[in-house]
């Protein structure tokens, strides 16, 4: 019975995005909506990474988006073609600028980079906890952001990166968020993601019981960090175009954001927020230019221009003010029980 | 070291201060509703927002009509934000009630996108004060005294209020211990209100000053005082949010070191951290390194309990 339903977990977000995916190839779906959907599960790679760390320990992070920044970076600058990087980096080390990677190569690099980061940032800031530990980790988004906005010996500086290669398509993006997901529900079913969850609900005992909690946090931050990584080589492969400020603070929002939104404590709620959001995101998009029938209709006109962005953070402001564990309140899918079941399962021990 | 140089580093750390003024006053603002509420407010930088468009939109009125707006304004702001958001939260986790005041400030902020546009308008309060006043060598702007005068004076009349009046009194009680002061007979919601409201007041007064005081502040723009937010509610907790002293001189420090960095370091470099350009980076790092070496706060006694809860 407990592997029935823990399969069921897994199942639930992993088919839900596989769906999304297959939809999204269909051939009646035009090409913007289909890179709507693309960016929805690039989406859910990165708040699903940035669950790995916030759902299972508890702490809030407003620092995961610099390691989606480097990985975005890393994967960006080293697939523009050498040819090009004179012009679009002039600054770069000479080793930068004379080597680049193919697709696969570059998310790998931008995980690695990403974990690494991770890692070197966590061993100090792991020992925090609570407020001190959101706003040092905020702190590491800012160097983050300031130096991969200025420094032009890494990156492009305050210019635009351009010509990088837009791989990310369905395939990619779904293969992606499969993925980051059902990492991230190996991890909080393995004895790691248990003894940090055990410390998230009460420290004291867990300590007690033995669980090193600086440990436990450091390994679900690297993870979570090579995770965003990853996230942000899809991003950027997906964009096409990355400016410093394009992973900053509106990202860092948004995502943290759809995490409340969906629930915090589960891996569903990640999922669900993510997608949740896009989709009434893009859904404004549309209405604004006018593609939507029944908006039309009703309005007798397109949705006036600007009404996607007040509408996301309405939205996202009624469900956290009515609902403040989230849309899933924060538990694992499950499938709906029917009646029939339910008085065949009385009297069994479930 | 020749004496023009002196009084430029003089004026240096004067701006400084003033700058450390503006964002220490902030910080009272931030820390009074953190006190009551255990929330902290993200949005408070869209109630100076507010303020300021209410101030550039009546740049044809009288500069006192003017200023009674933005004060109304930005006090009914706040009430509404208590009312429709703070309330209904008051029992959520700090996470979720930071993430609502993220997305009540990106409201805010989308709003004034949407009707005002992404073009500043310019807010022009009280040309007499911009001008500058030369004191034994030193030029020095008018605003830059009275921001300083008056931040004292908020913080002075704010501790009167806090230590000499009941209201006050209850209001450090609930900071206290909240569930503790109402069995004692704290009405919770009437000391929530006046801390909001008296934390609404000086966000209006930032407003009147900030487009003064700091000269690229003068165009107001949908994320205005976003920057300055996020700086103090660093400093708050760097300063320690717990008390409102070492919140506001928290605040204080920031700006003070915002101020002189930017007056001190090289205007050009080409690795991190060797000019103004990396001026973020420089105390994003600094701030990180006190959050390790002190996280309970640099301006408090140390009181650590044996296992810190999340």
């Amino acid at each position: 019975m407990r592997r029935a339903r823990d399969l069921v977990e897994l199942l639930g977000p992993l088919g839900l995005l596989v769906v999304v995916g297959v939809v999204g190839s269909l051939g009646f779906v035009s090409p913007a909506r289909q890179t709507e959907v693309v960016s929805a599960l690039v989406s859910v790679a990165i708040v699903v990474s940035l669950y790995v760390f916030v759902g299972n320990s508890g702490v809030v992070s407003f620092g995961h988006i610099s390691f989606v920044a480097v990985g975005a970076f890393a994967a960006g600058v080293m697939t523009v073609p050498v040819a090009l990087k004179p012009t679009i980096t002039p600054g770069l080390f000479s080793v930068l600028a004379k080597h680049s990677l193919g697709n696969v190569p570059s998310l790998a690099l931008a995980a690695a980079v990403g974990g690494a980061f991770a890692l070197l940032v966590g061993i100090p800031l792991m020992r925090l906890s609570g407020l001190a530990a959101s706003i040092a980790t905020f702190a590491v988004l800012g160097v983050t952001h300031n130096i991969l906005g200025n420094w032009t010996k890494i990156g492009p500086g305050a210019l635009t990166l351009t010509t990088v290669p837009q791989t990310t398509g369905l395939l990619q993006g779904t293969i992606g968020a499969v993925g980051v997901a059902g990492l991230a529900f190996a991890y909080q079913r393995s004895r790691y993601g248990r003894r940090l969850r055990a410390a998230r609900e009460d420290p004291a005992a867990a300590r007690a019981a033995g669980i090193d909690i600086h440990r436990e946090r450091l390994w679900a931050f690297a993870l979570s960090g090579t995770l965003c990584g990853f996230a942000g080589g899809l991003f950027v492969h997906q964009a096409g175009t990355l400016q410093a400020s394009d992973v900053y603070l509106d990202l860092t929002f948004l995502t943290l954001a759809m995490l409340v939104v969906g629930g915090v404590g589960s891996l569903w709620g990640a999922v669900v927020g993510a997608l949740v959001v896009s989709g009434l995101d893009s859904f404004l998009l549309d209405a604004e230019n006018g593609d939507v029938g029944f908006v039309n209709s009703l309005l007798g006109k397109p949705l006036w221009g600007g009404s996607r962005l007040v509408g996301v953070a309405l939205f996202m402001a009624i469900v956290l003010v009515l609902r403040p564990e989230g849309l899933t309140r924060g538990r694992e899918f499950r499938l709906p029980r029917l009646p029939r079941a339910r008085r065949l399962l009385r009297g069994s021990p479930a | 070291m020749t004496l023009a140089s002196t009084t430029t580093q003089v004026q240096t750390l004067l701006d400084a201060t003033a700058l450390g003024s503006i964002y220490g006053l902030m910080a009272i603002g931030i820390g009074l509703v953190f006190g009551v509420l255990r929330l902290v407010n993200f949005a408070y930088g869209q109630l100076i927002m507010a303020g300021a468009y209410a101030l550039a939109l009546t740049q044809d009125w009288s500069i006192i009509a003017s200023i009674a707006l933005c004060f109304a304004v930005v006090l009914g702001l706040s009430l509404a934000m208590e009312f429709a958001a703070f309330r209904p939260l008051r029992r959520a986790s700090p996470t979720t009630m930071l993430v609502a005041t993220f997305a009540i400030s990106y409201l805010l902020q989308s709003i004034a996108l949407v009707r005002f546009g992404a073009i500043g308008k310019i807010v022009v309060v009280i040309p007499g004060l911009t001008q500058p006043v030369t004191i034994g060598g030193l030029h020095v702007r008018w605003i830059t005294v009275v921001t300083i005068l008056v931040a004292a004076g908020v913080f002075v009349a704010l501790t009167l209020f806090l230590r000499r009046t009941s209201i006050g009194l209850q209001m450090r009680a609930a900071s206290i211990d909240s569930d503790t002061a109402r069995l004692l007979g704290v009405r919770a919601n009437a000391v929530i209100t006046v801390a909001v409201l008296v934390s609404g007041a000086i966000a209006a007064l930032v407003a009147v000053i900030l487009p003064m005081a700091v000269p690229e502040r003068i165009l107001v723009t949908p994320d205005y005082a976003l920057r300055e937010t996020i700086i103090v509610l660093v400093g708050v907790v760097v300063g320690g949010i717990d008390r409102l002293l070492s919140a506001t001189l928290g605040g204080f420090a920031m700006g003070f070191l915002v101020g002189t960095l930017s007056g001190f370091l090289p205007s050009s470099g080409s690795w991190p951290f060797t000019s103004s350009v990396y001026l973020d980076s420089a105390v994003f790092v600094l701030v990180i390194l006190v959050l390790l070496l002190r996280p309970e706060g640099l301006f408090t006694r140390s009181r650590r309990s044996a296992v810190e809860r999340v």
